[in-house]
């Protein structure tokens, strides 16, 4: 039978043909966790006396969310992790100096097929290259680390075809909240999503990150790409050899299929305290506001401060506005186009590698009172610090015309 | 597994942000945790779950972060069932590796109200409210009631001689 993207890998993973529903147990290629995650995994294993892993090269260990440690026990924490690193030798370990985990896997890990899981819900992002990536517990990844199994309930294929050119301003963060806004947070529940790009090129790798990062907000089981001549172009790039592509099977069945229209869609917001509380950016236009960030593992990449910088460019900002690359590789490439020096002439605060604000925890945590216009991807209450503050999300374009004007603005007022 | 107690309740997407916020999370203590379990909606949820409560909620219970610490705050303030219209799927796994029993029942906000008392059977899936009705919901089964019944996953694993 023809298999879409989700069962062939499943079923590879598997060892047999599997269909959705099915509770299976599954081999995985790559596990992951962070520092705000990993002590927790490792705490687990030394707890049931089992500290062991099952293939020391296929772990990846980050530092990001505590990067820089902001306060003793954040240090405490990497000490202790780095301490298991040691003991297990485990090559692919990430200091603070590298960046954040989900970047760090499309960079250099992730391959079409894959199977990955990672002690963090943002592990969605790895589907941009075509893998089925999930976010577990700490104790689910722990099982996984020491056996390199887990069981899943096979999720049913959903078809996103994406056609045409995006519209001025128009990115993945933009596809990811029409997806929210059209479906809401709850319809995507036991389902994975599987994305076919038109013209792969038009939309790249930073735009399919971003919105696989969000397929957990739709709380979908994962959001992939069907791997294209863009993700084969990527990993070339990113890493200097050509990947296999694992693609679905003409005819395969899906559970329902929707189809956008890149070039009829405008910049989104999804207003406080819902990702799916979905509007055009003109309806909340205007909103002040008191802190822009941009960043994170959903818009932290090239593409994003390259939107950015050709807004602030020559401009000063009028509200705070924090930028951070999500990685290392992203940081230099940004200084080396100018990016950086632009948002730093702008009166922007630049560092790299750290999920700081996204989750209240330092660089830029909001105060009582205040409204944020942020590029990352929740917008729960007190998400982003006090339970009073307010964040809007949107993509890197909503987000720097914002800075600038202090206020909610339309990039498309702007020309450039 | 049979399970009885008032019921408390909440909407829709009840996030792990409210479950329990981010700064609490360099630390694994369930007491510590319990303390701060819902803080955001109502900063005295421990002191009211302390009796022992069944939560019955909407749609995609937990959903968000991965962060173990929301099964384990609620289970130490004194949770000792949920009930929901839906839930996260991150969530659900570490509520089963936490020893917290889940029951799926579409409707659940509309069948069952705050201050009911309900009697749960996890594995069947059947909902009692006490002197009211009976639901059919759904229950746990398969390598997940294994897991659970073992005490998490790393419990089943021992057992497995992994």
């Amino acid at each position: 039978m023809p298999q879409t993207l989700t069962e062939k890998i499943l079923s590879r993973a598997a060892g047999k043909e599997v269909s959705p529903g099915d509770v299976v147990e599954i081999n995985i290629d790559i596990v992951a966790f962070h520092d705000l995650t990993g002590y927790h995994v490792i705490e687990v294993m030394e707890k049931a006396g089992i500290e062991k892993v099952f293939d020391k090269n296929r772990i990846v260990v980050a530092f990001d969310h505590l990067a820089p440690p902001p306060d003793l026990r954040s240090a405490e924490i990497q000490v202790y992790i780095r301490k298991f690193v040691n003991k297990m030798s485990l090559p692919n370990f990430h200091d603070i100096n590298f960046g954040i985990l989900h970047e760090l896997l499309i960079e250099r890990y992730a391959l079409p097929g894959q199977v990955i899981v990672a002690a963090d819900s943002h592990t969605t992002t790895s589907g941009a290259v075509g893998a089925f990536a999930q976010g577990m517990g700490a104790s689910d990844v722990a099982a996984a680390a020491i056996t390199g199994k887990t069981w899943v309930v096979v999720p049913s294929p959903f078809k996103v075809e994406l056609k045409g050119n995006p519209a001025k301003w128009v990115t993945g963060k933009d596809v990811a909240l029409k997806l929210l806004g059209d479906f809401k947070a709850d319809y995507f529940n036991g389902m994975s999503i599987e994305v076919f790009v038109e013209n792969p090129s038009a939309f790249p790798m930073d735009y399919r990150a971003t919105t696989s990062n969000m397929g957990i907000e739709m709380n979908a089981d994962a959001l992939m790409f069907v791997p294209d001549s863009e993700t084969a172009s990527y990993i070339k790039s990113m890493r200097g050899y050509e990947p296999k592509l694992v693609t679905p099977d003409k005819g395969a069945k899906y559970a329902d299929e929707y189809t956008i229209e890149l070039n009829k869609m405008e910049p989104l917001v999804a207003a406080p305290y819902s990702v799916d509380n979905v509007k055009v950016v003109n309806e909340v236009e205007g909103t002040p506001v008191d802190q822009v960030f941009i960043g994170s593992c959903t818009n932290g990449r090239l593409s994003d401060f390259e939107i950015a910088a050709k807004i602030l460019k020559g401009k000063k900002v009028k509200s705070r506005c924090i930028a951070i690359p999500a990685s290392y590789e992203m940081f230099k490439k940004a200084m080396e186009l100018g990016y950086i020096e632009t948002l730093v002439n702008a009166g922007c605060i630049v560092t790299y590698g750290t999920c700081g604000p996204c989750l209240g925890g330092h660089f830029g945590v909001a105060g009582p009172g205040e409204t944020i216009v942020s590029t990352s991807s929740r917008n729960f209450r007190g998400r982003m610090g006090s339970n009073d503050s307010k964040v809007y999300l949107s993509g890197p374009a909503v987000a720097a015309a914002t800075a600038l004007y202090g206020k909610i603005t339309d990039p498309r007022v702007i020309e450039k | 597994m049979i399970i009885e107690g008032p019921v408390m309740k909440f909407g829709d997407k009840i996030d792990t942000d409210i479950i329990i916020p981010a700064k609490y999370l360099k630390y694994t203590d369930p007491q510590y945790l319990a303390q701060h379990a819902m803080e955001p909606l109502d900063p005295e949820f421990y002191k009211k779950a302390s009796k022992g409560v069944i939560i019955v909620a909407g749609k995609v219970f937990g959903m968000g972060s991965s962060r173990e610490q929301a099964a384990i705050a609620l289970k130490a303030a004194g949770v000792k069932a949920i009930i929901a219209e839906s839930f996260a799927r991150i969530f659900y796994r570490n509520c089963i590796n936490n020893g917290l029993p889940l029951i799926t029942l579409p409707n659940a906000t509309k069948e069952i109200n705050e201050g009911d008392v309900v009697r749960i059977n996890v594995e069947t899936g059947e909902i009692e409210v006490v002197g009211k009705k009976k639901l059919q919901g759904k229950g746990i089964g398969g390598m997940a009631l294994e897991i659970l019944k073992s005490g998490g996953i790393m419990e089943y694993l021992k057992k497995l001689k992994v």
